[in-house]
């Protein structure tokens, strides 16, 4: 394996951690805020179908992006309504969304464009387009950095930088601030903030808001990705994020590197069949399974514990 | 302080619950442009209009109770358990190797064997999230759904790399033998006199499932193990006081609720396809959550909603045929029903029970 090999890899690896990581982190405010969220592959799909739809109508990925990132909100909001004001079971409304989500999408798309619940492909502005940062052609030929500057770091669509820039963000904005402090708070210890005189159920929903946001974005990046909406496009990839959640225990940075890794595996995955290591062979189905496996290692507490906040699929009952 | 009867808690919430699930997929319809009483109507003469049709409702049916009792198995012990699709997987992988180990003689034969096979590989993925959930107190939803997605790629590699035929292109085991092959609906009401479309995927299986919801019965509500389970269902902390084990019930509920999902591998591996194909199991695990909690946990009301279920699915694959409405739109009413039960209950019931406080305070005067 040379060089080149290794940075396209990591390269594609990058394209294939952004979706994971934008809904990874809509789960960690989510998660913090004390609202389990499973709908975040609905959420996503939801976003991926609105945002191709949009996108090919009007020829704009940006009004696509605002009407993924309002398809999203719509799940997050019914999400919100029934582990918030109804104090259902967070666990189940999360269930039923994905599939909510994965109908309406197919039926809707199918009304609307007549191709099986695709949207026809979209082109040009209709897509983001890769941008190349500053010198990424002068520097190309320099030894080793150049090839990492110009094809690894450079030549990514916008979502990519955002993706990266809000692990950040997001750390800076639950640990550095008053609301990310509340909102962590809540998660914890719901009567606690409630008895500080903040309101429990609009920290809340400012989470679930934040998260329909951010699963917008991973909606609208993958239809701009493939080119347009394929039912079931987002292939379980809301799973493999709320599985990185748990593997990097809820905390921002470590979910960076959780979805690095499971965006390195399924890069590995699709380039290579199967993978020779001296006399064995693994499949490639292997690594699919992989992000799996290694979440049920950490849940079952063999390196290092994961645990969750601890008011997490409680709703919050206000005493009298 | 339900002051609710008990009749509206268990047939008019659930009865409410359908008729709302239907009037908003009736929308959903009449939005994408097509007629929601036409396409009632087919799904209606679809899948009850004909022998044809009723075996493959009642096949679909069959299916369901087998996850629908899974669910609700665990459910009693206060467990969700989101893997019956994983293990309703590895059911069809024990029930294969078991229908293609040996060219058996008579289906007789194979189908106590076989069913041993499906039971065995169901519990067997279930006890991992069900011990680690018991020793480890790893979330058994969580670890229930990563253990879907290994299944399916165990699956995905030995359908390709080891059961698969040599020379052949799909990834399927080989077909079984004819000693292994069940009685469908046509083979069994022939001696009657009674014509049953030969070509309907309805078999012996049904009956199958009708003797699990029996067991079902008899185990939560006429035995010392159902008791135990049911209570630590109820509370925890009650179970420990009374010398329940909290790990004892969660495992044993998990392994029960796994082999009622291997079980299921009987109707769709063994009495519909007849080899082992890639997603045999088509989403009825997760279908069995729909059922439970529209069947409020109880044998009768899980048979009635996996046949209603099993209505919607035959129903739907008429639509998409003759109205090309996408077969998805069953995934819309169900998740339209999940939501509603699970999750938006309280918007029905609330008001329901100030009725009922509000009768009950007239009465009183």
């Amino acid at each position: 394996m040379d060089f080149l090999t290794i940075i396209q890899i990591l390269d594609s690896s990058l394209r294939l951690a952004t979706p994971l990581l934008f809904a990874c982190l809509a789960g960690l405010f989510s998660e913090r805020s004390g609202i389990v969220d499973i709908g975040l592959e609905g959420k996503m799909l939801a976003a991926a179908f609105l945002a191709g739809a949009v996108a090919y109508w009007t020829g704009n990925i940006w009004l696509g992006l605002v009407a993924g990132i309002a398809g999203s909100l719509f799940i997050s909001l019914l999400h919100g309504i029934a582990s918030i004001t109804l104090k259902g079971d967070q666990l189940i409304s999360g269930v039923a969304l994905n599939f909510l989500a994965a109908g309406l999408t197919v039926v809707i798309g199918q009304s609307w464009f007549g191709l099986g619940g695709r949207t026809p492909s979209i082109t040009g502005g209709a897509r983001f387009q890769s941008i190349d940062l500053p010198f990424a052609e002068a520097l190309a030929d320099v030894p080793v950095l150049g090839p990492i500057y110009s094809e690894l770091i450079s030549g990514h669509t916008i979502l990519v930088y955002v993706a990266l820039l809000a692990v950040p963000i997001s750390w800076f904005v639950l640990y550095r601030t008053r609301f990310g402090l509340r909102l962590r708070a809540v998660g914890e210890n719901p009567s606690a903030v409630d008895t500080a005189g903040i309101s429990v159920v609009k920290l809340r929903f400012a989470a679930i808001v934040i998260a329909g946001v951010l699963c917008g974005l991973a909606g609208t990046y993958l239809a701009s990705l493939a080119a347009g909406f394929v039912k079931d496009m987002t292939a379980g990839r809301g799973y493999i994020a709320l599985a990185a959640l748990i593997f990097a225990k809820w905390r921002p940075w470590y979910a960076l590197i959780a979805c690095m890794l499971f965006g390195f595996l399924e890069a590995v995955g699709n380039r290579y069949q199967s993978i020779q290591l001296g006399d064995f062979t693994i499949p490639v189905q292997f690594m699919q399974a992989l992000p799996y496996i290694l979440t049920v290692i950490i849940l079952a507490g063999f390196i290092g514990k994961a645990i969750p906040p601890r008011a997490s699929a409680q709703p919050y009952i206000k005493e009298r | 302080m339900s002051k609710m009867p008990k009749w509206a808690d268990v047939a008019l919430i659930p009865f409410l619950n359908v008729m709302i699930a239907f009037a908003l997929s009736g929308l959903l319809i009449y939005a994408t442009g097509k007629d929601p009483f036409v396409a009632i109507k087919t799904m209606i003469e679809g899948s009850f209009g004909s022998t044809g049709g009723i075996g493959y409702t009642l096949y679909y049916t069959t299916n369901f109770i087998f996850t629908g009792l899974a669910v609700s198995v665990a459910y009693q012990a206060g467990l969700f358990n989101i893997g019956g699709e994983g293990q309703a997987m590895l059911g069809g992988l024990g029930v294969a190797l078991v229908c293609l180990a040996i060219d058996w003689p008579h289906w007789m034969i194979a189908l106590p064997a076989a069913m041993i096979g499906g039971a065995l590989f169901g519990a067997a993925w279930a006890f991992i999230p069900a011990y680690l959930q018991a020793k480890r107190g790893s979330h058994i939803v969580i670890t229930t759904i990563m253990f879907n997605y290994i299944a399916a790629a165990l699956l995905g590699y030995l359908l390709t790399k080891v059961l698969k035929v040599r020379g052949k292109m799909a990834a399927e085991t080989a077909s079984f033998p004819d000693g292994a092959h069940l009685p469908t609906f046509h083979d069994m009401l022939a001696p009657f006199g009674i014509a049953f479309n030969p070509n309907s995927p309805a078999n012996v299986s049904f009956i199958l499932a009708l003797l699990c919801v029996v067991f079902y019965w008899l185990l939560i509500w006429r035995t010392r193990l159902g008791f135990e389970i049911r209570s630590y269902g109820e509370s925890e902390t009650a179970a420990i006081y009374a010398g329940i084990s909290p790990a004892k019930i969660t495992i044993i509920a998990m392994l029960i609720s796994g082999a009622l999902c291997g079980l299921m591998a009987i109707n769709n591996v063994m009495g519909e396809a007849e080899r082992l194909i890639d997603n045999a199991v088509e989403g009825a695990g997760f279908i069995g959550i729909a059922v439970a909690l529209m069947g409020r946990n109880h044998p009768i009301g899980i048979v009635l909603a996996a046949l209603l279920f099993g209505f919607l699915y035959q129903g739907a694959a008429e639509l998409s045929f003759w109205e090309s409405i996408p077969r998805e739109l069953i995934f819309a009413i169900q998740g339209i029903m999940i939501l509603l039960i699970g999750a938006y209950d309280n918007m029905v019931r609330a008001p329901l029970e100030r009725m009922f406080v509000a009768l009950a305070k007239e009465k009183e005067e």
